[in-house]
């Protein structure tokens, strides 16, 4: 059900990337004032549009559950959410990269884009804390749902605070957009495009794999008898039904 | 033993008969608002050691200010539900045909109230402990901006309080999801009231804090007005 | 022709991977008695929390005084009366405080109070905090509680612990008239107050009969099987 077209996915994401990183290395222009490093922008920033577009797409899928039930909509909103955390983990590192190559420091408080996406990551990242401490499935889902839904209403809410609030040292994609040369443009379109592809595969993996789990399970327990074959405590769904 | 009412039609004295239910314990017990005002009370004070200051203005005396009021918001959070998980008041609840998300209304309007009593206190207690600048004529835009937070902090507060209060790790699970959603609300009321701070004499208000204030209270009340019901169900 | 108590088909409810009821079907006529029986953990508090609209049925169709569950729960809640193990009354409240808030919330007017704490004998202490009142006090007001109301179907989680045998018989007269479910660890009070008798092991009907065929050791055999 959801390892369809899984190959194909990962060729297309394999080469995309591969094009990407061919792009960025001798393609794209050196940044005048930042030099090479300003490159890792084709990482930071593609990774950052996609997680957050992530964790948005994990409140969608919370709605369809609460609205539907489907235990398949609880897996994908976790999947989203978690795929997206991880991906928040690189934006944050290569933010600090970034940062310190440019402006000096580990960290700067002057960038709303970067800081808006700390505050979004540490909220999501008490998403699996969350879930591990609810013992009952149902709720555990559904508790899940309503929180993801919050979360994905939160992260444009909070995006227009914090802009209001920081200085426009960071350099927003918008006006970048505009000033880009055409080959900056192409190679961060190639990057963004791998790096959805990317997510989308390994959103793709990851649900095939869990369901092939739930299904090994379901047999275990049919060949077994109504035994209790599923682990105490878990953050992630367990069932699909 | 007429058949029960349909639950709309009673949603307003549901919401009364539930905040009055909640304010009689409080005054009962006093324990979350003597709690508040004394953790505020301190905090102020180890906000005097650890900045070494006297007198604050600016956006260092928003800062400050509006960071305790953050903490002692958590504290009433963590507390909201308390009594309705440890003493079945939620099952007491459940059982009565009346519409649920009355529940959501009824502790957001508690969890405001004891905000805005905490606030009676504080602000004086603020303008004679560490406020430099005088309150005076900033008064009446301080209080404008303190209710619209607080409004925001209800909502996400009864949210946050009804979620964690049915984990095993409340304690924990409250604080960690408070603070993120609350940070927008601190950003907007600190930004907002720094210049009405000012040692040179009051500014005045920038009004687009406010109306992120405001954006977010309604965004924010309306989606938890809508997903509160899932909460309760089981 | 009044229509029947409960109507359960083939009801089911897990909690994660742990199924706490099966394939349980039963009829209940109105103003009848089902005495329910059965060792710890085999579904009855289940049972009981499910026809008080407080769990969702997982499998199967329930129907209480006429509706469905858990569609219609929101119409029949008013009519139901739900004495569990806890009391659901507040602590530092007093017992008066306590039944106005319940009245206040389905709806019915002080009028009833006094009268209520009169039945239950807790006249004199209606003022006191409830956490100042002995085990059997307090289960007499969560009694007062439940049956303010005047329910249709009570649900009754062991009425009479905590109570001695004179407070139980003072009591038990107000808790006759509508139709109940009874749980009881106390085979021969709950056989005694019943019309009919369901016995549960490990979440299935283990026994299900008119009561004046039963007797305890019957419902023994049953339970332990």
């Amino acid at each position: 059900m959801f390892g369809r077209g899984l190959t194909a996915l990962s060729l297309f994401t394999a080469l995309t990337l591969t094009t990407a990183f061919a792009l960025v290395f001798f393609y794209a222009p050196n940044d005048a004032d930042q030099g090479f490093i300003q490159k890792i922008f084709y990482v930071h920033v593609p990774m950052a549009i996609v997680a957050l577009i992530g964790f948005v797409i994990g409140g969608w899928y919370g709605l369809k559950y609460l609205r539907k039930g489907d235990r398949a909509d609880d897996l994908r909103s976790y999947v989203a959410i978690h795929l997206s955390l991880i991906l928040g983990v690189g934006v944050l590192i290569t933010g600090s990269i970034w940062a310190k190559a440019a402006w000096g420091h580990w960290w700067v408080w002057d960038e709303p884009t970067l800081v808006s996406f700390l505050i979004v990551f540490l909220l999501f990242a008490c998403y699996q804390p969350l879930r591990f401490s609810i013992d009952d499935h149902e709720r555990q889902a559904r508790y899940a749902a309503v929180f993801a839904v919050v979360g994905g209403a939160f992260v444009p809410l909070n995006f227009m605070a914090v802009r209001l609030a920081e200085s426009f040292v960071h350099p927003r994609l918008g006006t970048t957009g505009d000033s880009m040369p055409g080959s900056m443009r192409l190679t961060f379109l190639i990057a963004i495009i791998g790096m959805a592809a990317l997510y989308a595969t390994l959103w793709r993996y990851e649900l095939a794999s869990k369901n092939a789990t739930f299904q090994l399970r379901a047999l275990r327990r049919r060949l077994g008898g109504d035994e209790d074959s599923l682990p105490r405590r878990s953050a992630a769904p367990q069932v699909l039904s | 033993m007429t058949p029960a009412p349909v639950p709309t039609t009673r949603f307003l004295p549901t919401v009364s008969a539930l905040v009055r239910k909640d304010l009689l314990l409080e005054r009962r017990t006093r324990e979350t608002l003597t709690a508040m005002v004394l953790f505020s009370l301190s905090t102020f004070v180890v906000f005097h050691y650890a900045l070494d200051r006297s007198s604050l203005d600016g956006d260092l005396a928003s800062g400050v200010l509006w960071v305790t009021l953050l903490f002692a918001a958590v504290l009433a959070i963590g507390r909201l539900f308390v009594t309705e998980a440890e003493q079945g008041g939620f099952d007491g609840f459940l059982l009565a045909p009346v519409d649920r998300t009355a529940l959501f209304v009824a502790k957001a309007l508690v969890l405001c109230a004891f905000l805005i009593v905490l606030e009676l206190i504080l602000v004086p207690a603020f303008a004679v402990l560490l406020l430099g600048p005088g309150l005076g004529q900033a008064l009446p835009e301080l209080v404008a901006v303190l209710l619209l937070a607080n409004v925001g902090i209800a909502v996400i507060g009864t949210l946050v309080g009804a979620i964690g209060v049915q984990t095993r790790s409340r304690d924990l699970i409250v604080p960690l999801l408070a603070l993120p959603l609350i940070i927008p609300l601190l950003i907007a009321g600190a930004e907002a009231t720094a210049p009405l701070l000012l040692d040179g004499g009051a500014e005045p208000l920038p009004g687009r804090w406010l109306a992120v204030l405001a954006l977010y209270d309604g965004v924010f009340g309306l989606l938890a007005y809508a997903v509160f019901d899932f909460l309760l169900e089981d | 022709m009044a229509e029947p108590a409960l109507r359960i088909s083939g009801l089911e409810r897990r909690f994660g991977e742990r199924w706490a009821l099966r394939g349980v079907s039963l009829e209940l006529p109105a103003g009848a008695t089902l005495a329910v029986f059965g060792a710890n953990g085999a579904g009855k508090s289940t049972l009981l929390r499910i026809l008080a609209t407080l769990l969702r049925p997982h499998a199967g169709t329930v129907e209480v005084l006429g509706r469905a569950l858990p569609r219609e729960g929101w119409a029949v809640r008013g009519r139901l009366g739900f004495l569990g193990h806890d009391p659901l009354l507040y602590r530092e409240l007093t017992v008066r405080e306590n039944l106005r808030f319940h009245a206040r919330l389905h709806g019915i007017g002080d009028a009833r109070i006094g009268e209520a704490l009169e039945r239950v004998g807790l006249g004199r202490r209606a003022d006191d905090p409830v956490q100042t009142l002995s085990r059997g006090m307090t289960q007499r007001a969560a009694i007062a509680r439940a049956t303010l109301h005047e329910p249709d179907l009570l649900l009754l989680d062991e009425p009479f612990a905590n109570l001695d045998p004179a407070g139980a018989e003072q009591i038990a007269p107000l808790l006759r008239g509508p139709a109940r479910v009874l749980i009881s660890h106390d085979l021969e009070a709950g056989l005694a107050e019943a019309d009919h008798v369901l016995a549960l092991r490990d979440g299935r009907v283990a026994l299900l009969a008119p009561a004046a065929g039963v007797d305890a050791a019957r419902v023994r055999e049953a339970i332990a099987g």
